[in-house]
């Protein structure tokens, strides 16, 4: 199952292990990704707080912990080629993998139709 | 997922809309507000608009920036007392980089001066285009008129093929190769009267033509249907002139910073350097001006490459050890070289070019060098 996040990250829920990355929405705003930086595996990240920075030709922008939980992973292909979050945002171009302290935090985030919604009315 | 920016955000005041608003948005444009206007930052990407400009040739739209026209009696005389430029030796139809400063001499603004018949036409940076208008007013005799020709537009085509695009479009009494870097003349492009002046801020060849506002979209119609010129956004601008190691007012130099300090020297034109017992000086900030270019300055403005792949964006803090040397002033990702880049204020004992330090991102120590500038060498047009 598939959740999503009003500030365009997705987070893919396979039983107790939850992969996180940004949106093509997301994607195509931020446009040229030259660098990713994702936390460390063992992190401890924190819902709706700062768990990874992704630099733009343009700008840097902050992309946030959809839940709480430990990370256990981090997409290593990202560090040779960040221009995957542009061609392969919601696939290839993950960003890292993460326990789920909470799965009542699940909750609180959209599925894909209610993500499409939102985006529409941007 | 947020931006932590660094546009020009002008709060609290109503944007206005350029004559090429619609026409950007047609084309599909991201608008964002820069300078007190919605402007577009990019059309189909950074990279790859930045890439097309250096291979072909890009049309921006920078009708943003105030174009000035100044006339009246003893109007040299008049100007001398306020730019630190030489006028006795810009003859009609060449252009000239030069700076507003303050008594301080710190930076307010740098502009383009032209001499046109019987007048001087400036091109001020759109963000300080009427506290500019002020100044000039208020340092200005009162003889002397300030036309602000805010009908017009003001396009520039930039690239390796934009003289050809060009070309095949601006009729005039000569040809538009009698142009080399920073000459400009009166042409006709689509039935309209222009000026084209072969300058730009992109480090390569190219042109910026001012036109009657109400003549842009179909000059810049006619200009995008060569197949060599797309429109490109504020987004490459920034990237292309960063690789030029061209100054950004705002960032790069203000009231804060000096013109020796940023290495614009070439902007205090010869005769106005000399001692004031010798002809020299007369204009703001003189003294702390012909001081800084004997006895050098504290600080000086840099270029830095970096190593790895994470860029260094403004304000981020330079160290050479435990010792905090610097601050960048500009910094991205060259797409060009394929990695990061930066311009910096360092203590000059540790501006030597091959100087290693380092910069401080979110914690970290990036390795960076002290390089030459432009990153990207400049291809201007200066004669066959």
């Amino acid at each position: 199952m598939r959740y999503y996040t009003d500030e365009h990250e997705w987070i893919d829920v396979e039983n107790d292990v939850a992969t996180v990355g940004i949106t093509d929405y997301a994607q195509g705003q931020l446009g040229d990704i030259v660098f990713v930086e994702l936390p460390e595996v063992g992190a401890l990240i924190e819902q709706g707080k700062d768990a990874a920075v992704v630099e733009s030709v343009k700008a840097a922008s902050d992309v946030y912990a959809p839940i709480t939980g430990e990370v256990t992973e981090t997409n290593a292909a990202l560090e040779e080629d960040p221009s995957l979050v542009n061609s392969a945002p919601e696939d290839g171009g993950w960003f890292f993998k993460m326990t789920i302290a909470d799965p009542g935090e699940l909750d609180g985030l959209m599925d894909e139709d209610g993500y499409k919604a939102f985006v529409d009315s941007l | 997922m947020t931006d932590h920016d660094t546009e020009e955000l002008l709060e609290d005041l109503p944007l206005d809309a350029l004559p090429l608003d619609a026409w950007h948005r047609a084309r599909g444009a991201r608008m964002v507000p820069f300078a007190g206007y919605e402007m577009p930052i990019q059309y189909e990407g950074i990279v790859a608009e930045h890439n097309w400009t250096r291979e072909n040739a890009g049309l921006f739209d920078v009708s943003h920036m105030g174009q000035l026209l100044l006339s009246g009696p003893d109007l040299d005389a008049a100007v001398e007392a306020v730019l630190p430029i030489d006028l006795s030796t810009l003859k009609l139809g060449q252009q000239r980089y030069s700076l507003l400063l303050d008594e301080g001499g710190g930076v307010l603004d740098d502009l383009m001066v032209s001499r046109w018949p019987d007048a001087l036409y400036l091109v001020v940076n759109g963000a300080t285009k009427w506290d500019d208008l002020g100044t000039l007013r208020e340092a200005l005799p009162d003889d002397i008129t300030i036309n602000h020709l805010d009908d017009r537009a003001l396009l520039a085509l930039q690239g390796p093929k934009a003289a050809e695009a060009l070309a095949r479009h601006a009729t005039g009494e000569y040809p538009l190769s009698a142009l080399t870097f920073m000459k400009f003349g009166k042409f006709n492009l689509a039935g309209h009267d222009v000026t084209i002046a072969r300058a730009g801020y992109t480090g390569e060849d190219g042109f910026e033509i001012s036109l009657p506002a109400e003549a842009a979209a179909e000059v810049a119609d006619l200009l995008c249907a060569e197949p060599e010129v797309k429109p490109i956004g504020l987004g490459a601008r920034d990237s292309l002139r960063l690789e030029a190691g061209l100054p950004l007012y705002g960032h790069d130099m203000s009231p804060e910073t000096s013109p020796i300090e940023a290495g614009l020297i070439f902007g205090i034109n010869k005769r106005r350097r000399a001692p004031s017992e010798q002809g020299g000086g007369g204009f703001p900030g003189a003294e702390r001006i012909i001081r800084e270019i004997n006895e050098g300055t504290s600080r000086k403005w840099i270029g830095l490459t970096i190593e790895g792949r994470l860029p260094a964006r403004e304000g981020a803090e330079v160290f050479a050890g435990a010792e905090k040397v610097g601050t960048v002033t500009s910094g991205g990702f060259s797409p060009t070289l394929g990695a990061p880049i930066a311009m910096a204020y360092v203590a000059s004992t540790h501006a030597a070019t091959g100087t290693a330090l380092e910069i401080e991102v979110r914690g970290k120590r990036l390795a960076a060098t002290v390089s030459p500038t432009p990153f990207v060498p400049h291809s201007y047009y200066r004669g066959s």
